[in-house]
Parts: structure tokens; sequence; C-alpha cells
């Protein structure tokens, strides 16, 4: 292979420099890590959020703030968590920077439309930001922006509702590329059945992207038009029914949980076969459980309103959908373990954070079919176990898969290797302060504790505070795994282009990639896990000594 | 990789787009099902008052400005483009006329009190209030698809003429096309539901 140079070096459309290269840049892999720095910044805003909750909670009574501020930092975290973190983590940041070369192609199918996305993200960003220093203050709805609440209440609703509607439009537009470039740019010689199941995830993501967002576009519409005209579609005095808005609501955001964990999921069957050096299990399964969870998930919203007043038939007819999404997801953990049994396992800080994920998603869905069931759901709806429950999907799931792929793709992004050692000690400390922090939760849940109460009873203290402990533990593990990325930058080491023995087509070209990613067109195997080729151990390949 | 443009890869990319503004309609058109089938005579009554003659002429009007917006696509295939030129302009113009009269329309209507929060609604039917706030958005949403289709359309025209647009390269005014065929279809849809209620 001749010496390229990367596509830091080389801007893509030619002849830029500076800032401009990177503001005005067409390329998929700049904008993957303009997405990542954006990301991450919100993430850690959130993160500082949800840690002062707990802190808050940790003792009885006001601890640090006052119950007006405890409503916006409930909702504030939400949000950015939910439409600035969770959503678009790894489909924006790897999904841009892997998706056309796991495709074996050079770029997106519209490399400005990408960019125009980007702004869109920004400008989302911005509009939140404003909300929070303009006006009567941020929201104190939660992110779920129920009325009559959200419209009847002083704060900024209007202004973060307009964010949400910018963020959802990018995060559709992005959806619509990935589902034209899959479609178009696809290498000649790439089968359907020879695509990597990242981006087979990403393609069912994006599905659900341009389907469902629509939905709260115009639903967040409508909340904007209730507050400045009052046009009373959700208002029972001039006719409406608030029911109507948690229908238009959740028939976005229950898929939009699926945008969520669905790329998750992608990363964790990139991670499982890479480090047991055995082709995955059940490849054509996984494929057609992402579909089917896309086409299942978009149909079981109304599970989220089992109390809210529906009718019995409705309630049996969701509660049984709800049951059947299980299926495809339980297919799906079911080959990652079978694709381990009687592999040769490599331990590495990505394959234990995917080893984390598998468990702690386990959970979270285990306890999503306690939620679906409609007895045990009245007792425990809207209490902590609720919360403990998404959190188990949303941050043990797609949160550490978004952690496990940071670490996988870090040297193929960056070109650097990572310290395993510390990194291992941020996984593990993430992963025990996260069963500290959210199990209390699911026992106060049983018990009765409501959710987004800023004060509760005596005899939830103790829990209270073991979770707020947990928290602790778990920020420190993270904080620990991001100082010890940060870090590989100071001491460079070197990273080859293939440092793990993966399969898949990033792991052909250099690290970091050209600017058109490959230098010449690439040779596809006939199966993308096929690892007879592959004897090195990672860590001879990656002079790491742990 | 690919020197040659990918037209089909383009289209898909509309469609897509365009299936989301579907989806964005169907949100309302769900609330108006709902509604409806909670108020079906109130519906038929507020249908009532609504002109159907102004109603039939935009149908019409926009039925015209969708074939001349067809015809200005193959002729600009042809290579005639004073043509494609002179069938867009008048597809404009259509667009015009179809806005003039929903101002004509929702003009009245405001003087006749009926408007969102409006003292009569207020104290009306709540049936009546719910039909005519439904009107009021979903026309309206329309109203400013059209705006956004003519500023595709005009945008079109001035890269027909400045040479940006020829019988090689038309995808631009092809996808401004289909945004106009939509907006055209949704109207089709949103006319019987408020002017042929019964």
């Amino acid at each position: 292979m001749t010496e390229t140079q990367s596509f830091y070096t080389i801007s893509a459309p030619p002849g830029m420099h500076g800032i401009k290269a990177w503001l005005l840049t067409h390329d998929h892999k700049r904008l993957g890590l303009m997405y990542l720095a954006a990301v991450l910044f919100w993430f850690f805003v959130a993160l500082f959020l949800g840690l002062m909750l707990r802190t808050e909670l940790m003792s009885q009574g006001k601890t640090i703030m006052e119950p007006e501020l405890y409503n916006s930092v409930f909702t504030l975290h939400g949000v950015i968590m939910v439409f600035l973190f969770v959503i678009p983590a790894i489909p924006a940041i790897f999904g841009n920077f892997l998706l056309p070369i796991q495709l074996g192609t050079d770029d997106v199918f519209f490399p400005r439309l990408n960019l125009f996305s980007w702004y869109l993200f920004m400008f989302g960003g911005l509009f939140a930001l404003i909300s929070l220093f303009w006006g009567e203050g941020f929201p104190d709805t939660g992110w779920t922006f129920y009325v009559p609440f959200s419209v009847e209440v002083d704060t900024n609703v209007g202004l973060t509702v307009t964010a949400a509607f910018i963020l959802g439009m990018s995060s559709m537009l992005t959806g619509l590329n990935f589902v034209t470039t899959f479609h178009r740019k696809r290498h000649k010689d790439m089968g359907l059945m020879q695509i990597p199941l990242f981006t087979w995830s990403l393609y069912a993501t994006a599905w659900v992207q341009i389907l469902a967002t629509p939905v709260i576009s115009i639903t967040f519409v409508l909340v904007i038009l209730e507050r400045f005209l009052s046009i009373g579609l959700f208002d029972p005095d001039k006719g409406g029914d608030p029911l109507l808005y948690q229908h238009l609501f959740w028939m976005y955001s229950h898929p939009a949980v699926y945008i969520m964990i669905l790329p998750g999921m992608g990363v964790i069957s990139e991670i499982i076969p890479v480090f047991s050096r055995k082709s995955i299990f059940g490849y054509k399964a996984i494929v057609w459980s992402s579909m089917g969870i896309a086409v299942a998930g978009s149909l079981v919203w109304a599970h989220h309103m089992y109390t809210s007043g529906m009718s019995d038939v409705s309630v049996f007819i969701f509660s049984l959908l709800t049951f059947l999404v299980a299926i495809p997801s339980a297919v799906k953990v079911f080959s990652w373990v079978a694709t381990m049994y009687k592999g040769s396992i490599e331990m590495t800080p990505p394959l234990l954070l995917s080893l984390i994920f598998i468990y702690l998603f386990s959970v979270g869905g285990l306890t999503g079919l306690v939620l679906g069931a409609v007895g045990p759901d009245i007792h425990v709806h809207d209490t902590h176990f609720v919360v403990s429950h998404f959190h188990f999907v949303m941050f043990g799931g797609t949160g550490f898969a978004f952690f496990a792929a940071l670490h996988f793709w870090w040297p193929k992004m960056f070109g650097i290797m990572y310290k395993f050692k510390y990194a291992y000690v941020g996984s593990i400390l993430a992963g025990i302060g996260f069963l500290f922090h959210y199990v209390p939760m699911l026992i106060l849940g049983m018990q009765g504790m409501p959710r987004r109460y800023y004060d509760y009873l005596p005899q939830y203290e103790t829990g209270n505070f073991l979770a707020g402990i947990g928290a602790y533990i778990m920020c420190l593990g993270i904080v620990i795994m991001f100082v010890n990325l940060a870090l590989s930058f100071r001491k460079r080491v070197v990273a080859p282009a293939d440092p793990w023995g993966g399969t898949t087509l990033e792991w052909k070209v250099p690290s970091p990639p050209p600017v058109h990613n490959f230098i010449e067109d690439p040779i596809l195997p006939d199966f993308p896990y096929d690892f007879s080729g592959i004897t090195d151990s990672v860590t001879e390949n990656t002079d790491e000594r742990v | 990789m690919h020197s040659q443009i990918d037209k089909t890869g383009i289209r898909i990319g509309m469609w897509l787009f365009l299936y989301s503004e579907i989806i964005l309609f169907g949100g309302l058109f769900v609330l108006y099902a709902a509604y409806f089938h909670r108020y079906p005579e109130y519906f038929a009554d507020g249908g009532k008052e609504l002109n159907r003659i102004i109603g039939s002429a935009n149908t019409l009007v926009l039925l015209i400005s969708s074939f001349t917006v067809a015809a200005s696509i193959t002729a600009i295939q042809r290579n005639a483009k004073k043509k494609a030129v002179g069938f867009l302009l008048f597809s404009l113009l259509c667009g015009v006329i179809f806005l003039v009269n929903k101002y004509f329309e929702w003009g009245a209507k405001i003087h006749h009190d009926i408007y969102p929060n409006s003292e009569t609604l207020v104290n009306g039917e709540p049936g009546i209030s719910i039909f005519f706030s439904l009107y009021y958005v979903i026309t309206g949403l329309h109203g400013l698809h059209v705006i956004i289709g003519m500023v595709l359309l005009s945008v079109s025209l001035v890269c027909i003429l400045s040479g940006k647009v020829t019988a090689e390269r038309f995808s631009l005014l092809d996808n401004s096309g289909l945004y106009w065929h939509l907006v055209d279809l949704i109207w089709i849809f949103v006319f019987p539901l408020f002017y042929l209620v019964l």
C-alpha cells in the first residue's frame, strides 16, 4: 500500500484550509468528528445535571436546589439526553464516519445535505441554550411536554419545542441520506447479505427516523400554535382532547426509542465477533430482527398510556404488540452470546463494554416486559421503576454501546491507541456504579416512589441515598474513561490500519482513512465476518502490554 | 467513484422527503379522523360555512398548475427552453391565484369572527370550534407549502434562465415539480375533507 495522506490533511472539497476546511466540509468523516465534539459537550452537560438531580434527592427536603429549579433541571436533563445525545450519538457520529466506508464508497449520497444537517443540529442546540437564559427560563414540563401543562405554563416551552423540531429535522435528513446512500452508493459487488451489521442497523434506524420524526414535528407545531393562538385542539374547554396529544407524541417518541437502541445493537454486533475471532452467529437473523424491531416498534406507542384512559381493548392490543417487540431483541442477545460460545475470546476495553451492554440491556429489556404487561404496569406506572427501566435501556444500552463504539473505532478515527488499563478501570467503575445507581431505583419504584417528585416520604431515604452514591461512582468511571481517551493525544501511540483484527472494510483502509476512503477499489470478502485469515492477537498488533 | 450524476438516487432522496411531508400532514389527518368521529354533525355544519365555489376553483387552479409544471419538465427535456419558462411562469401565476383566493376566504371568515379563539367560536359549539381550528391549521400549513413550492419553482426558473438547468441536468426542476405535485396531492385530500364533508 502506498503512503497516503489522511483526511485530516486534505480537505473535501479541495483547497480549503484551517477552520474553513471543517465548517464547510463535505467529508462525512470530518462531519462525524464535528458531531462527536458537539454531542460530547451536551453529554457532559446533561450528565452533570443528572448528577445534581440525584444529589438533590440524596436526602429529604431541600439539599442543593429549590423545587422550581429541580423541575427545570430534570426537564433539561431529559431534553438534552434524548434530543442532543442519545438520538444523534451513534448514527450521527459513527454512522457518518463509518457507513460510507463499510459500504465501500467515498461519501454519503448527499454530502452538502449532510453538512446542512450538522448546522441544523447546532442551531437546535443553540435554541435550547437561548431558551435557558431568555424570558421565563427553561420549561419545567418534563421532556414529554404533556398538555395542558405545557400550554399553560409561562416558561419557554415554545422556544424549546422549536429546538426539538429543528433537531428532529436534522435527524430525519441524516436518515434520508443514509437510506439513499445504502441503496445508491453501495459498492457494486456488495450484495445485501454482505453488508456489515452496523450498517444494517443504521439502515433500519434511518427508516424509523424518516417514518416517525414528522409526527413529532407536527405535534410540536401544534403545541406552539396552541400556546400562541389557543387553537384548542388539545383543550377540553374548546372540544379538544389532551389524550390525542399523548397519542401523537408517543407515535414518534416510542419509535424514537428504537432510533436510540438499534444503532447500539449494531455496534455490539460488530465488536463481539471481532474479539471472539468467530463469525457472527445468525447474521440473517440479526438483519431481520433489526428490520422487525423497526416495524413492530412503530406499533406499540400507546403502552405509555395504559393509565391515561384508553379502552380496555386498545390496552390489550398494545400490550400484546409490546411483547412481540421483545422477540427480535431477544434474538439479538441470543446471537451475541452464541457468537462468543467456543470463540477464541480476547478481552479488550470495547469487548468489556459490550459485555456490560449485554448485561444491562437484558435487565432493561426484562423490566420492560414488566411494564408492557398491563397489571404490573398499573402498579409501577410513573414510579422510579420506570425511570430505572428506561435508563437501563437508554444508558446501560445505548450509552455503553456508545462508549464501546468510541473505544472500538478510536484508533480508526484518530489513528492512535489509548491505554487499556485505565479504560478497564473506567468501564468497570461505570458499570458497577450504574448498578448501584439504578437497582435501588427499581426497588424504590416497586415500593411506590413516584418519578419527577422533588421530595419523598422518609422510608425512601435509604434507597435514594444509595442511588446517589452509585451515581458518583458511575460518573467517576465515565470521567476516567474520557480522560484516558483524551490523554491518548498527548502520548501518541500510532495505531495500525487494523489493530483489532476486524474484517469489515473500515479496517482495510489506513488509520485515519484518506479523504476518499479507498486508495484502490476494495476487495470484498464473500462474507463480512470471515475470520479465517486473522491469526494475530490484539496485543501483538497494538504493542499493548497490560 | 460515480462520475455520472445519479438521477435515480436524487429522486429516491426526494421521494423520501416527500414521504416525510405526507407523514407531517398525516398527523393532522389523524386528528381530523378522531374529531370527525366525535363530532360528525358539527363537521357537516362547519363544512356548509365554507365556500364550495372558491374551493373548487382552487382545486382546478392547482390541478392545472400541476399539469403545466409537468409540461415544463417535458419541455426542458426536449430542449425547448422558452416553452419551459412559459409553463413555469404560468404555474407560478396559478400559485398566486390560489393564495389570493385563500386570502379572501380567510379574510371573510375572520371578518365573520370565525378564527381560533374568537368570541363566536369560544361561545359556540365545541365541535364547530374544533372544525375551524383544524381548517385553519391544515389549510394554513398547506398554504405554507404552496409558498415553499413557489419558491422552489422560482429558483428552478432562475436556473433555467441562467443555464444551470438544461436538458441533461434537470434534477432541480424535476424535484421542484415533484414537490409541487405533492402540494397539489395534499390539497386533493384537504378539499373534500373540509368543503365536501357531509
